[in-house]
């Protein structure tokens, strides 16, 4: 990485693991094809050769085991960081991070300091099993922190940040951004607090509530809607467990209508937890309807007409918008 | 379907009359006896939690390991005091040794303020890493993976431990138990697998649960050895583990070892076991592996009097212990919503 230069989401992610691998001696990461390959993605690459095999730690293809692995080094008082190839194999060592390592502090006192990492999201034509957005399988699960970075800085400071929860961390990047944004990373190893949404863009007359890539998508829209002299401000979550409430309602509080924007199917979903949040507690200052913009409750397509068609997207952020602004 | 024979299957034929004969050691005549107060101890504890459980004391259910002591007692005694164990719901015995007080697991299962979980949660379902001691869950088959990365850990930090937990012979039917033993071995970490083979998970008989004859065999698919050891002989568990555990720690990788035991009670108190038949329960109270072990003291190791002078010993510290566990009150409320996180930065 060139100082000072910019660098994409996925170098971000790699730079934060090999300044974490660099910096402490507890670090270590486990995953598929990480080691020899560099990762399918390549966020690992050349980190065999510079750490060596004890800790970059190819496995075979068992989520269940790599997962359950780190949970015993974690508590043994290592930061295991697990890759899942794509977090759609996070389905396969569920129970492990929902019954073993989400619960053990509650129940007898054990802090388990373990990231899960891996590709999420639409809108590379993966299909079914290459598309996912599991987030809301793990928002249910008390004792899990959840985070989904939509920037290079958010990208490299979360993980860090999540290296050193004394929690189980499950840290969804999304593969549509990884080489599509690039910017300049905070000098200094900046580490980003989790629990804490950033005001994206500030605005006087909507507010809508995203991450992720959809984080880019509202953006965009903001740019459109200017026009029409609709002002949006735009709320990064980025931390999805806890959820920032209180940012969240202040932000409410300020422009009176809220949108969630999210790239789940939208049943059972973190936009519904975050729509039901502002019902609850701000009420009185809503001017319209929660409104929600999610994918539709199918699975995701392969075709690009197809996935189009089930992705959210700026036209259709704009038309939600219009309406809910109408009221 | 291909008739299996009788209904419990292959893997539990006739005993044989070899009651007498316990496996050769060197264990000298006092850790001998120690190994005596531990069976004692873990049955006389389950005694006790079965007089707690009638007099309504018990929160939830009640598990017992009776009649399968020596599997517990025999395979944690082969253990240092640097080593880990993750125990099931039945290895009561495993935690005794491990220097577990029997107050602490019947606060457990009444649910008690000062309980190792503070009543957050029951039964053996608590750990303590200090004491080396993983917390179970009740999917059965997790805590193998999760032991294997306790037997990474150590090597990574270079103390010189050995991880070891059991599964049932129904839990060899789960993924976790491909997935974990795989691993361990693909991995060469200090592991230590006891499958307790006891015939019944729950009502299913082991030969529902698998059509080989042997859980050890398996061990071939891992390329890790496997051992098949009269469950029923605290000494030859013990031997069996010893040189399984000696070997881990020396870099030789894991190893599975199946102990052939049988669950003399139902699943938990509430199950009369009625799906068990008679003349199993019959053939096995004959290789109670207490009654089997006391006859081996007997033996020329000790004198019945000293039997019964440890066995005097246990009531009396049971008595304090009930009393003590008795003593605490249940968790205030408001712990429940408390150390849902872990605070701060690692």
């Amino acid at each position: 990485m060139a100082e000072g230069g910019q660098i994409t989401y996925l170098e971000a992610i790699r730079q934060a693991m090999w300044d974490e691998l660099e910096g402490d001696e507890r670090v270590f990461l486990i995953g598929q094809d990480i080691g020899t390959y560099g990762g399918a993605f390549r966020a690992t690459a050349g980190m065999l050769e510079r750490f060596g095999p004890e800790r970059v730690i190819d496995t075979p293809i068992s989520e269940s085991a790599m997962v359950g692995c780190a949970v015993g080094a974690a508590m043994m008082g290592l930061l295991p960081v697990v890759e899942m190839q794509f977090i759609d194999f996070i389905s396969c060592a569920f129970n492990q991070i929902v019954n073993f390592a989400a619960p053990n502090h509650y129940r007898w006192g054990q802090s388990v300091p373990l990231v899960v990492r891996g590709p999420s999201g639409g809108g590379v034509r993966g299909s079914a099993y290459h598309s996912q957005n599991p987030e809301s399988y793990f928002q249910h699960t008390p004792g899990l922190k959840i985070v989904a970075p939509g920037t290079v800085a958010d990208a490299y400071g979360l993980l860090r940040a999540a290296i050193h929860d004394p929690n189980p961390v499950l840290y969804f990047e999304h593969k549509f951004l990884y080489r599509r944004v690039k910017d300049e990373l905070p000098a200094g190893g900046v580490q980003v607090p989790l629990g804490k949404a950033r005001l994206a863009r500030a605005g006087r007359d909507l507010s809508v509530f995203t991450y992720g890539a959809m984080l880019h998508v509202a953006l965009e829209a903001a740019g459109r809607l200017e026009a029409d002299g609709i002002d949006l401000e735009v709320l990064d979550l980025r931390t999805l467990k806890p959820l920032d409430e209180d940012a969240i309602l202040a932000s409410v509080e300020k422009t009176s209508r809220a949108l969630v924007l999210t790239e789940e199917q939208r049943t059972g979903s973190v936009a519904g937890e975050v729509a039901a949040r502002i019902a609850e507690h701000a009420f009185p200052w809503l001017d319209g309807p929660v409104t929600r913009l999610c994918c539709p409750d199918t699975p995701v397509p392969y075709s690009p007409t197809l996935e189009d068609a089930y992705l959210p997207n700026v036209d259709k952020l704009v038309a939600k918008v219009r309406e809910l602004a109408s009221f | 379907m291909a008739k299996l024979g009788k209904s419990w299957g292959p893997l539990h034929p006739p005993a044989e009359d070899t009651t007498e004969r316990l496996a050769k050691t060197d264990l000298p005549r006092e850790r001998q006896l120690e190994l005596y107060r531990f069976l004692k101890l873990n049955r006389m504890t389950e005694e006790r939690l079965g007089n707690l459980y009638r007099q309504n004391k018990v929160v939830g259910g009640l598990y017992s390991s009776r009649g399968q002591e020596a599997t517990s007692v025999g395979s944690a005694y082969a253990l240092e005091p640097q080593d880990f164990v993750g125990p099931l719901i039945r290895n009561l015995g495993a935690i005794l040794v491990r220097g577990v007080k029997p107050r602490e697991i019947m606060m457990q299962y009444m649910a008690r303020s000062d309980s190792p979980t503070g009543g957050k949660d029951g039964n053996t379902h608590f750990g303590d890493m200090a004491r080396g001691l993983v917390a179970p869950i009740s999917m059965l088959g997790a805590l193998i993976p999760v032991m294997a990365g306790v037997a990474l850990a150590g090597k990574k930090l270079g103390r010189n431990l050995v991880a070891l937990t059991y599964i049932g012979d129904g839990g060899t039917s789960t993924g976790d138990f491909h997935e974990g033993l795989n691993l361990a071995s693909v991995l060469h970490v200090p592991f230590v697998l006891i499958a307790e083979n006891n015939g019944w998970a729950y009502s299913t008989p082991t030969a529902k649960q698998m059509r080989v004859k042997s859980i050890a065999g398996r061990a071939s698919s891992y390329g890790i050895p496997g051992e098949t050891v009269d469950g029923n002989d605290v000494l030859a568990v013990y031997e069996a583990t010893k040189r399984a555990v000696d070997r881990a720690r020396s870099g030789g990788g894991p190893s599975l070892i199946e102990a052939r035991t049988f669950r003399m009670k139902g699943h938990a108190e509430h199950d009369d076991a009625g799906y068990v038949p008679k003349e199993q329960f019959e053939e096995w109270k004959a290789k109670d592996p207490i009654d089997r072990f006391e006859r081996h003291l007997l033996n020329g190791l000790a004198t019945e009097e000293e039997l019964r002078r440890i066995a005097a010993a246990i009531d009396e510290e049971l008595n304090a212990e009930v009393d003590r566990a008795l003593a605490s009150p249940f968790p205030p409320p408001e712990r429940a919503l408390e150390n849902v996180y872990a605070e701060g930065v690692i």
